[in-house]
């Protein structure tokens, strides 16, 4: 059995993305701001695409910037705030300990340029405290910028609520909504959120692909000096067939949320019962407020990338936020902040469903996870420490 | 997969000298949880000898297929031989190891000589310590 468990990381594209965006490869490969028919068939394919991706977050279509994704979008939004609010002298700036790295290590680079960054504390199940955001407001705070969910752990933070301070204390509010844009229902105006990131390729769209959402009236700084394109806040010839896919894949999964929603989180459900069998195990991540998608699990005594290695030989495709699977000294910090201690971080798994999955799958899952945890810990020095009473059991 | 050799593979699916000796003349463990790779190894040495060699890992797919390697380098070999086993030699018979993968062969010469060093101990056999490295902490295995 062959089972793509990795969505979280990208998604295969739609066959109707596939189709949407042949023509503008094909045919229609004028440039949008050429001004004969077939750069004018272009552009107007680009302003549907804008409208299409405006109206599936209840936006307006001049407050969507295509960008090259999800990474540029939270680049830009993030320098944006912080441009305003240097010119008010404002320059604090809320965060939190889980972001994807597109935001902390933009915040890095801000702080180095004089910003001071409030980073909030994760809770055990890795939600942000609405009352934290409140408490961290200042009065120099230009921005808070919290992930609507969390790519690792999948957690959904109470974006609304965050929103409603936000705009209470006159603060701009951004956030990284790669994980949700096309899972989850948006709607920029009900919860209250100025500024959004996504990207096409989490949703079915092609890579290299993404827009920032960007509510009217807020200034956005440049990240590419050229042309005028994207009302001259992104310069560069636009990435038509992509963005016309991108909007084509949106479209389809956006009608398709609420049947996704009910079926994925059935799916999820079992999985997690089943890997919960597994003795010494932890779910990460909180069980409710969590993408319908996302499985996340530490099993104690083994580490990640092995266990990723003899999944791919079983054919499941899966991540970890094992330190040796990302090439650094240390395991995923998602983990570490949630306070999963290095030992346990180390032997984590991540499956993310897609949209196709089956339940046969889910079992297929929860047997080879099963089989490979149990195969490891048979030779793993640390399991028989632990087993033999030498060392401590933390899950 | 692309990202090790078919060596690697082939000793990280079929590991070589799994498992313990209960009796072992030797036993080294090197490596820490903390940085995601333990190496125990058991020597049973016979008139210089090894002429048994198990090994526990907890650790990725390169840590698991250079202890094995390292077991069957040194297997049948004698002590004086087992010594000279150096991480370069465990990651050239495995056809290479991605850069950063490198120190899972130190882990792999560390973790022999730290069962050397306690069979030398266990035995009373006078030994050099300007032979041995200095047993790995995380710093060291993961500063690469």
């Amino acid at each position: 059995m062959k089972i793509y468990a990795d969505n979280a990381a990208t998604t295969k594209m739609s066959k109707k993305a596939i189709e949407a965006m042949l023509p503008y490869l094909e045919e229609y490969y004028g440039n949008p701001s050429s001004l004969y028919s077939i750069g004018q068939e272009a552009k107007e394919a680009l302003e549907k695409a804008r409208a299409i991706v405006a109206k599936t977050i209840h936006a307006d279509p001049k407050e969507i910037y295509f960008t090259s994704g999800g990474s540029e979008a939270d680049n830009q939004a993030i320098r944006s705030a912080a441009a305003i609010g240097k010119k008010n002298g404002k320059m604090h700036i809320i965060s939190d300990a889980i972001e994807h790295h597109a935001v902390l290590h933009t915040l890095k680079k801000l702080e180095e340029e004089g910003f001071e960054v409030t980073y909030l504390p994760a809770n055990e199940n890795g939600i942000v405290r609405t009352e934290d955001v409140e408490n961290a407001i200042r009065e120099d705070t230009c921005l808070v910028t919290i992930m609507y969910a969390n790519n690792e752990i999948g957690t959904i933070q109470p974006i609304e609520e965050i929103g409603r301070i936000c705009r209470e204390k006159k603060v701009l509010f951004h956030t990284d909504a790669v994980q949700v844009v096309g899972h989850l229902p948006i709607d920029v105006e009900a919860q209250n959120i100025d500024m959004l990131s996504a990207s096409a390729h989490k949703f079915h769209g092609p890579k290299g692909t993404g827009f920032l959402y960007v509510k009217k009236g807020i200034r956005l700084t440049n990240l590419i000096e050229g042309g005028a394109q994207e009302r001259g806040k992104r310069a560069g010839t636009e990435n038509v067939a992509g963005i016309v896919a991108m909007a084509a894949a949106l479209e389809e999964e956006a009608a398709a949320i609420p049947e996704h929603t009910k079926k994925l989180s059935a799916l999820r459900d079992k999985l997690i019962a089943g890997l919960k069998e597994i003795p010494h195990s932890a779910l990460n991540g909180d069980a409710e407020k969590r993408l319908p998608s996302n499985v996340n699990f530490c099993f104690e005594g083994i580490e990640g990338e092995s266990l990723l290695l003899l999944l791919d030989d079983k054919g499941i495709s899966a991540s970890s936020g094992s330190a040796c699977t990302s090439g650094s000294l240390d395991p995923s910090h998602v983990l570490l902040a949630i306070g999963r201690v290095h030992d346990v971080a180390h032997g984590s798994l991540r499956l993310s469903l897609g949209d196709d999955a089956t339940e046969e799958e889910v079992d297929y899952m929860i047997d080879a996870v099963k089989e490979v945890v149990a195969y490891l810990r048979g030779f793993s020095p640390i399991w028989r420490d632990l087993t033999e009473g030498k060392r401590e059991f933390i899950l | 997969m692309a990202l090790y050799s078919e060596k690697v593979m082939d000793h990280f699916r079929n590991p070589r000298n799994v498992g313990v000796i209960e009796d072992a003349d030797g036993i080294g463990e090197v490596g820490n949880a903390k940085c995601g790779d333990i190496m125990k190894m058991y020597l049973k040495i016979e008139d210089g000898i090894i002429v048994d060699v198990k090994f526990e890992t907890f650790g990725c797919g390169s840590a698991i297929a250079s202890s094995s390697m390292a077991t069957e380098l040194i297997k049948g070999q004698p002590v004086s031989e087992a010594m000279k086993l150096t991480n370069k030699a465990v990651a050239e018979a495995l056809d290479g190891l991605p850069d950063y993968k490198m120190h899972c062969s130190v882990l792999a010469e560390e973790a022999i000589q730290s069962a050397l060093k306690d069979y030398y101990e266990k035995n009373g056999i006078a030994y050099d310590e300007e032979q041995f490295k200095d047993p790995s902490d995380c710093a060291h295995c993961c500063e690469d």
